[in-house]
């Protein structure tokens, strides 16, 4: 092996740069899971009762689960198992009364935002994106509020939606991933503690991007978002989450729900850059990010486009996923999934084709360096009504260096013989010929390296926001790091 | 002081022995041309300047402008001014040509201490060298190399080498696969960089390339030595009565 190949190989260690943790006042319960945590959770939250009956039918569900040993296994990841009575479920940062006002946020918390350059006071916000910062379980801060209520969308944390807006949240809550669907996404069910609440109405294009920044600060807690997004006819909407947590040693769960839903004509965009902690290059701590998406496009002409770039989290198990209701409906994902040190990633979509016409595309980019390990699992499923259906998958993987490893999973179902399926797979190693000849032009092999892995990932970048998509590139960068040196 | 000097140089690859002995010394503004039966050890000595490190310099010194080559890293060798056109040019897709150029240029002129240039300031630059290489500019916007013809990925080695402006440049059989016209585009491309202050070495199998891009020198390297050195009418000769020839002949040859 050439010493270039091995600078790959030891991209080792630039520190976790939003591995801080900030010193504040939390509200916690103690550990454990039961039907009294449950209650309290609710209560804390002043819910009505049809949330406290929704979360206790989930947890009764979950828990019927968790002893018939129903956690699911079948991901091409490994991990010690996980003690659901270890982990505290509600924390929140401690607060006297209701917020009104992005003022009477805890500085300390703002400072957290600003060091993540996140910065919530408006007028520094980028241009046009509006942004919720959920930390810990709670979201602190909606920004942009009063412009967005001007054009009727609805943005807030999922706690004030319950309060201010019950009969939407009643009329979609589950309605896309029930709390029956998996084991996490009926845990989240159970105990969620925020998230962000997206609404908007009727023929409105959402006058900016929207997004949301998970932050999870506490030790020793799991973070439960929820997310729902409801676009009415002829709406539109593009979302962006991202995401990061201090390094600790131990692992966190992470099991966040995210639902959307697109009536005719509607159109959402979902973006993620999911950055959470991904454990030191040893492979100790790291979040676990135990995740289900799902979009639902019920109505006609309706699209729901995921795109994800996945470079944190010690392991990944998510499936963003799009349910073709609506006839002509488009469903998209695509994705760009690194795993370096000891990082595993099993991730990938499904896209459920019931409509006529109804069209996907799956462009899934796997980059795997270190001792990753990066699996592509999708599933294209064509129903007996959905004739005319099309789909096209296209998965590339990349493997930098020779510890690593790449894993395709495709299933595909067909009930309807006039569908058309196109696929195509590669796997490249990143060559020496590629590198010396950047390199020869006098790039430093850092440099080299994350210009290749960056081209490589190109037809998933520019699906992200303008905005993003330089951001994205540059934590690619920053997470190659670990491996080059 | 000269540009570039190899003494004594020895060059393995997975144990056998490729280079065995190599003196040659070039002075800025001279064009130096080798030649020479395939898999004598060409592109080796070729990719051994530019830093490779598949090869084993098992005995010898390189030293350019001085400074010991065999310690830099190939992209501080390209930085110090060193170019290498491929013989087997790297596709890499995803990368607009454009922008990987701007960016290596920009390494290069970080190294020397100069400010980066912007698209700006860039781009007036490369249109005119793309015209000296009478290149279709949206080739350009396409990925680097990426189902680019053979010829087309020769001519952008040239490209490249006009925009970096090297100290030394070495081309490695930049002239096959490219048709009568092209191959004189690239020519009059590499003699427009001809100057008192940089030098080429020049690979090739053809006098027809040396026509155009007269060299002072010519070597004759056969199974890792180099077995001859003379003027331009070397070439002539070599074409004449092919390779055998100087294998059968005393040499002592010493540039
Ligand atoms: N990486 C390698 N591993 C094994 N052998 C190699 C390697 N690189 C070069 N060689 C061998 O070294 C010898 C010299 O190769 P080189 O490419 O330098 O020849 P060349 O003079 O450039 O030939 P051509 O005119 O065909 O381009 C050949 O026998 C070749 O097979
Ligand atoms: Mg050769």
């Amino acid at each position: 092996m050439s010493t270039d190949m091995n600078v790959v190989h030891e991209m080792a260690s630039k520190e976790y740069e939003w591995g801080f943790v900030t010193d504040i006042e939390e509200d916690r319960i103690p550990k454990g899971l039961s039907e009294d945590v449950i209650r309290l959770i609710s209560a804390k939250k002043q819910e009505p009762e049809f949330m406290l009956e929704w979360r206790l039918n989930a947890y009764r569900y979950w828990s019927s689960q968790a002893k018939a040993d129903a956690e699911p296994r079948w991901a091409n990841v490994t991990f010690p198992p996980i003690n659901y009575q270890g982990i505290t479920y509600y924390s929140a940062p401690k607060q006297k009364k209701t917020l009104n006002s992005l003022e009477e946020v805890d500085p300390e918390i703002l400072r957290t935002y600003e060091k993540l350059g996140i910065p919530l006071a408006e007028q520094k916000l980028l241009a046009n994106v509006a942004v919720d910062a959920v930390f810990d379980s709670v979201s602190v801060a909606t920004t942009f509020k009063a412009k967005l209520a001007e054009a009727g969308v609805i943005f807030c944390s999922f706690s004030e939606a319950v309060q201010k807006h019950p009969e939407l949240v009643k009329k979609y809550l589950g309605s896309v991933v029930p709390h029956t669907d998996n084991f996490y996404a009926a845990l989240n069910a159970a105990v969620f503690s925020d998230g962000s609440f997206v609404y908007v109405p009727k023929g409105v294009r959402c006058p900016m991007e929207l997004s949301t920044y998970f932050r999870i600060n506490a030790a020793e807690t799991g973070q439960f978002e929820r997310t729902l997004i409801v676009a009415e006819e002829g709406a539109y909407v593009s979302y962006l989450e991202g995401c990061t947590a201090p390094m600790r040693d131990e692992n966190q769960l992470h099991a966040a729900v995210v639902e959307l839903v697109a009536l005719d004509n509607a159109t959402i965009r979902y973006s993620t850059v999911q950055n959470w902690y991904p454990g030191d290059k040893n492979g100790k701590g790291g979040i676990y990010n135990f995740v289900t998406k799902r979009g639902k496009c019920l109505g006609r002409n309706s699209k729901i486009s995921w795109t994800q770039v996945e470079t944190g989290s010690a392991i990944t198990w998510k499936y963003p996923s799009c349910i073709l209701q609506g006839d002509n409906s488009v469903g998209e994902f695509y994705s760009v999934a690194l795993t370096n040190n000891y990082q595993q990633a099993d991730t990938g979509t499904k896209m459920i084709h019931l409509g006529k016409n109804t069209k996907s595309t799956i462009v899934s980019k796997g980059i795997s360096a270190g001792h990753g390990q990066n699996t592509y699992r999708g599933m294209v499923k064509i129903m007996k009504g959905a004739t005319g259906a099309r789909n096209y998958t296209q998965c590339d993987s990349l493997l930098i260096g020779d510890k690593c490893g790449a894993h395709t999973f495709p299933y595909i179902e067909v009930k309807n013989a006039s569908a058309r399926m196109e696929h195509e797979a590669a796997t490249s190693k990143i060559g020496e010929d590629q590198l010396f000849y950047l390199q020869q032009r006098g790039l430093k092999t850092e440099d080299a390296v994350s210009m290749i892995v960056s081209g490589f990932c190109k037809q998933v970048f520019k699906e992200l926001p303008m905005e993003f998509a330089v951001e994205a590139q540059k934590l690619l960068a920053v997470s190659l790091e670990g491996s080059v040196g | 002081m000269s540009l570039l000097e190899i003494r004594n140089l020895h060059v393995s690859v997975g144990g056998n022995e490729i280079l065995k002995g190599i003196d040659l010394t070039v002075n800025a503004g001279e064009v130096h041309s080798i030649m020479g039966p395939n898999g004598s050890g060409k592109s080796t000595l070729a990719q051994v300047l530019a830093r490779r490190d598949a090869y084993q310099v098992t005995e010898g010194s390189i030293l350019f402008e001085g400074k010991n080559l065999l310690e830099m890293k190939p992209e501080e060798a390209a930085c110090e001014g060193l170019f290498l056109a491929f013989q087997y040019p790297v596709e890499i897709p995803g990368i607009g040509n454009t922008y990987f150029l701007r960016s290596a240029l920009n390494a290069q002129r970080k190294h020397r201490g100069q400010d980066e240039m912007d698209a700006m300031d860039f781009l007036p630059m490369f249109r005119e060298k793309l015209k000296l290489l009478e290149m279709d500019d949206k080739l350009m916007n396409r990925s680097l190399n990426e189902g680019f013809s053979g010829g087309e990925k020769k001519r952008n080695e040239i490209l490249q080498m006009a925009v970096l402006e090297p100290k030394l440049a070495i081309l490695d059989e930049t002239d096959s696969g490219l048709d009568i016209d092209a191959l004189r585009i690239v020519a009059q491309g590499v003699n427009s960089l001809r100057s008192p202050e940089r030098a080429m070495v020049v690979v090739t199998h053809y006098q027809r390339l040396l026509n155009y891009i007269v060299p002072d020198f010519v070597h004759v390297l056969v199974d890792g030595r180099i077995v001859r050195s003379g003027g331009k009418e070397l070439a002539l000769e070599l074409e004449e009565k092919g390779y055998s020839w100087t294998e059968h002949e005393p040499v002592g040859a010493r540039a």
